[in-house]
């Protein structure tokens, strides 16, 4: 059900005086069900996610609570909630409170404009895909709260590498999106999904692995996750929290996936595009849980890169690529639109031809330029000359 | 405008998810980038070398499975060979190879461990983890399979072995050997070439040949540095003379290196064992040493190539039932001199990644 | 290189997804099995178990029926619950000397309880603080009588530390399934201390019993 129906419905039984209440009531209900819909999602997420890779690494997962374990989200959210919330003596404890929170709503917010049909609540936000990228800023704020306000030198470090991180990987992310903004014509996400005669995964291949790779940094999972990589800090800038708080922000961080495959669904595969007998609904869901796979599958093969080394492969290896992609983009939309500003699906075929070339040559380009060559030896290894079993065979 | 900052001194460990144990460094940083560090360890000190000393040489063997618990059948064999070559004890044939095959495959399941620990530190969410310890699973079952224990073993006796091989263990363990090096390519196939490691491990944690002899470093890691050191060819035990195997070395003693020179040590262990398997002649696994061994007035120091380096064991005999003196050389315990020019001027994620290179165990390097 | 190592690495883990032979995991105690396991169990097949038993198969596929699991072991485990016979049993005291911890205790009496039966000796206490016992087996290869053996079970939690010394009557009322570890003659049996039948004191000597005569004979030429 739409906004607009619920506003409706609802102002049937009102007096025309108090409109603005009605308008305000319609927000809460609609506000309520996202949210809820969206915790539930996340619980179900983070048994799919623990599930899987206990199946990638020859584990069993939690299968104990309930059918196949699926109540397990339950069993772990009540632990969280009796157990006692500790909050450092020496914390901040106005910030070190707000922290979760913060980091909680732009999930949320996110999800009002993902047009999941034809009118959902704030799909037709003209201005979605700034929206999106404004509002997703908003958690490296929440990060350097929580690392600061809780005066752990571990979650100091783990702050520190997040505000560094997370800022530097808004620019590849909104520069890959870019490339999509010029085909598209439009930053409405649900204009962007309607001009997506063919998906824009295949026509901009590498805008898409931009975005992956920036969206997965911007929620910290595998092989950016340094901001609480356990190894290393042992949590990161959520160290210190314990109780309702963690809980937060591990339903916030469990809730970035589903947000990023949502995002990406929308402006890479179609959205809600697909072949007619099934609802668009079900494609999108789909999409966006094959999205979801995906980037398990990652976090389950690949370590995690060096926190410079994540600083340069934004600047140094994502950024030209983005440039480069839009660029292209806009060059192939100058030569290949219509007089009236529009596009053909066969242009668009032909893009997308070009597109992939420029996509393998610009990454052998910036992998080579990067240095990528060196990693290998050639030779075989000289051993030393300072301890030599021939020689101790010899007397 | 120069900015004002300040080193953060930080305790890592004892509980620290990638220190292995009970090891504590106290590191400074500047930002992210280690400008001291000081190990401090004993946490898990339980006075080995002084129990030794009110225990009889047998009741020794199971102090010695405590060392490195994940190597505890060398361990057991380092002790014993040292009792033999104190007391003049003979093993009969068949005994040596199987603690050859034993060694082996125990080479292969610590080498798993560390390889596997390594790559959890480098933040491979336990996937490379769980590999390994499924593949170490399997040597352990065939471990349970000699002496009934998996982890704690106390399977070899001054003399010889505590009991001979049952008959399901040799197909048990052709089985094995014939999926090993499958399971290798497999690790492999997700660590060797992948590129986030390589560019995580190569040039990192440098060792240079000399500060690793120097260092009396010793194992994989002094052979990673290039120097080609192994007990087993420089001065073979046993019947590693009857055995053909190769020594891995490394480039440049970098953390790649070790990696790597672990893996290529897991598939020369496996060629040993094929060849064990083929070899080992029929007859008895003990000679008749007393079970209180009373070794003549005199001291001894053997030591054999374990997983971790050379461990050797130095027995002080006064004639007893208990040895005067037992003291340990522990491999763990010395590689770590070299952890401090390993790891300054490296970041805080190096660091750990540095130190789970070195492989060290903590049982063994308090003792 | 440019990433095709790591891709690589995603194939290696995508086969370990899939391939069934990789997936190593047991579940214990309880194993959770699906419905057409359930109905193998049972020799029928899935539809005419899901006719018979619905409220069962509903329940398998919601994944709640649950078979208890042993995990397969070898007769050699060194377990705990030593498996000890005071029909062999001197009270030589070895096991107590040779234990590296000195956790068994054992008390003797001369009081002559038992001479009809032709011992000397009463076995009056023996505890073993299994608490404190690591499993070493220096007990078990020291007995010269093959009284003491290992045991084969390890699912020995208890409350109380002092529950977990093992004592005589305890000792005396176990099931008599000892492991094979150091017991050559045992294992020569094919004996599996995980089926059901256990061991008499007969048959777990290293030698055969002497016969009378034999035993005779032996005094007599001494
Ligand atoms: S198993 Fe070892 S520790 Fe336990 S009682 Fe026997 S000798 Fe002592
Ligand atoms: S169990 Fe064996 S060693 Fe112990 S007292 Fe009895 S006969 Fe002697």
């Amino acid at each position: 059900m739409s906004f607009d129906q619920l506003y409706d419905l609802l102002d049937r039984f009102v007096p025309e005086s108090i409109d603005w209440m009605v308008f305000t009531v319609t927000a809460l209900i609609l506000s309520l069900a996202v949210i809820n819909a969206m915790v539930l999602c996340t619980a179900l997420y983070t048994w799919f996610e623990r599930r899987m890779l206990g199946r990638f690494q020859s584990r069993i997962g939690p299968n104990r609570w309930g059918p196949f374990g699926l109540l397990q989200p339950i069993a772990d959210v009540i632990k969280l909630l009796v157990k006692e919330d500790v909050i450092p003596v020496v914390a901040d404890r106005a910030v070190f409170t707000l922290a979760p929170v913060v980091l909680l709503v732009p999930a949320l917010m996110v999800f009002i404009v993902i047009p999941f049909g034809e009118q959902s609540f704030l799909g037709k936000l003209n201005v979605g895909v700034l929206f999106i990228l404004g509002v997703t800023g908003v958690n490296t704020l929440a990060i350097i709260m929580g690392g600061w306000a809780s005066r752990n030198k571990y979650a100091l470090f783990g702050a520190m590498r997040g505000a560094a991180m997370l800022i530097s990987y808004e620019v590849p992310m909104a520069l890959s999106l870019i490339g999509v903004i010029i085909l598209a014509g439009s930053i409405s996400l649900v204009d962007i999904v309607s001009s997506q005669g063919i998906f824009y995964i295949l026509v901009q291949p590498l805008a898409f692995l931009v975005f992956m790779a920036a969206a997965s940094a911007e929620m910290s999972r595998a092989p950016f996750d340094m901001i609480e990589s356990e190894s290393e800090l042992g949590a990161g800038y959520h160290t210190e929290y314990s109780g309702i708080k963690y809980a937060i922000f591990q339903l916030a961080e469990f809730m970035a996936p589903l947000v990023t495959a949502a995002v990406a669904t929308v402006v890479f595969l179609g959205g809600t595009k697909g072949i007619d007998p099934i609802p668009g609904q079900v494609w999108f869901l789909l999409k966006a849980f094959s999205v979801v796979f995906v980037l398990l599958w990652v976090r389950a093969t690949w370590p995690r890169l060096r926190v410079d080394q994540i600083m340069g492969f934004a600047w140094k290896g994502l950024f030209p690529l983005s440039v480069i992609n839009f660029f292209v983009v806009a060059v192939e939309l100058f030569v290949l639109q219509e007089p009236d500003g529009t596009i053909t699906n066969q242009s668009m075929m032909i893009m997308t031809g070009i597109n992939w070339v420029v996509m393998v040559v610009s990454i052998v380009l910036i992998a080579t330029v990067l240095g990528q060559g060196k990693l290998q030896h050639k030779l075989p290894p000289q051993p030393s000359s300072l301890a030599n079993m021939a020689a101790s065979e010899g007397d | 405008m120069a900015i004002k900052t300040e080193p953060i001194t930080i305790n890592m460990g004892p509980q620290h998810p990638s220190t292995h144990g009970v090891f504590r460094l106290r590191v400074t940083f500047d930002g992210e980038v280690v400008v001291d560090v000081e190990p401090v360890f004993g946490y898990l000190h339980r006075g080995t070398e002084k129990l030794a000393e009110e225990r009889t040489y047998v009741q020794i063997v199971t102090l010695t499975d405590r060392l490195d618990y994940t190597a505890s059948m060398s361990n057991n064999l380092a002790y014993v060979r040292s009792v033999e070559k104190l007391g003049g004890i003979e093993v009969p044939e068949r005994a040596q190879y199987l603690r050859v095959i034993c060694a082996e495959l125990q080479r292969i399941a610590s080498h798993f461990v560390s390889i596997g620990f390594m790559l959890q530190e480098l933040g491979a969410f336990g996937t490379p983890l769980m590999y390994c310890f499924r593949e170490r699973e399997r040597i352990l079952d065939l471990f349970e399979m000699l002496c009934g224990a998996r982890i704690t073993l106390s399977y070899m006796r001054p003399g010889g072995l505590i009991q001979d091989a049952p008959e399901d263990f040799w197909p048990a363990l052709g089985i094995l050997m014939e999926s090993m090096p499958e399971y290798i390519d497999d690790l492999e196939g997700l660590v060797t070439s992948n590129e986030i490691v390589l560019a995580r491990t190569r040039d990192v944690g440098i060792i240079s040949p000399e500060l690793a002899v120097n260092g009396s470093v010793t194992g994989p890691m002094l052979r990673a540095s290039g120097v080609q050191w192994d007990l087993r060819k420089a001065n073979p035990y046993e019947v590693y003379d009857r055995l053909e195997f190769d020594v891995p070395i490394g480039y440049q003693g970098d953390t790649y290196d070790r990696y790597l020179v672990r893996v290529q040590e897991m598939r020369e262990s496996v060629r040993i064992i094929e060849q064990c398997i083929k070899q080992i002649p029929g007859g008895a696994i003990q000679s008749e040493a007393p079970f209180f061994v009373r070794p003549p007035v005199g001291d001894v120091y053997d030591a054999i190539e374990a997983p971790k380096g050379e461990l050797g064991f130095y027995l002080v005999s006064d004639g007893g039932i208990s040895p005067y003196r037992c003291k340990i050389r522990a491999p763990s315990f010395i590689n770590l001199t070299v952890l401090r020019d390993m790891l300054v001027g490296w970041k805080l994620a190096d660091l750990v990644v540095i130190f789970g290179s070195t492989d060290v165990v903590l049982g063994e390097v308090d003792r | 290189m440019y990433g095709l190592g790591m891709v690589r690495g995603m194939g290696v883990t995508f086969k370990n997804l899939v391939l069934p032979s990789r997936q190593f995991a047991v579940q214990y105690p309880n194993r959770k099995i699906s419905l057409f396991e359930l109905a193998k169990e049972n020799d029928t097949d899935v539809v005419s178990f899901a006719i018979n038993n619905p409220v069962q198969a509903i329940k398998a596929l919601a994944g709640f029926v649950e078979v208890p699991v042993r995990l397969p072991q070898h007769s050699r485990f060194r377990g705990e619950e030593f498996t000890w016979y005071e029909q062999r049993c001197t009270g030589c005291a070895s096991c107590a000397k040779f234990c590296p911890l000195g956790i068994i205790k054992i008390v003797t009496d001369t009081s002559g309880k038992y001479e009809q039966d032709g011992g000397k000796y009463d076995i009056e206490v023996f505890d073993i603080d299994i608490g404190r016992c690591m499993f070493c087996g220096l007990c078990v290869q020291a007995c010269p009588y093959d009284a003491l053996h290992m045991g084969s079970g390890f699912e020995e939690g208890v409350y109380r530390r002092d529950d977990l010394v093992i004592d005589v009557e305890r000792l005396k009322a176990a099931p008599k399934k000892p492991s094979t570890w150091y017991r050559p003659q045992i294992e020569s049996q094919n004996f599996d201390p995980q089926s059901d039948d256990m061991r008499e004191y007969l048959d777990v000597g290293r030698h055969e019993r002497p016969s009378q005569d034999q035993q005779v004979d032996r005094w007599a030429k001494r």
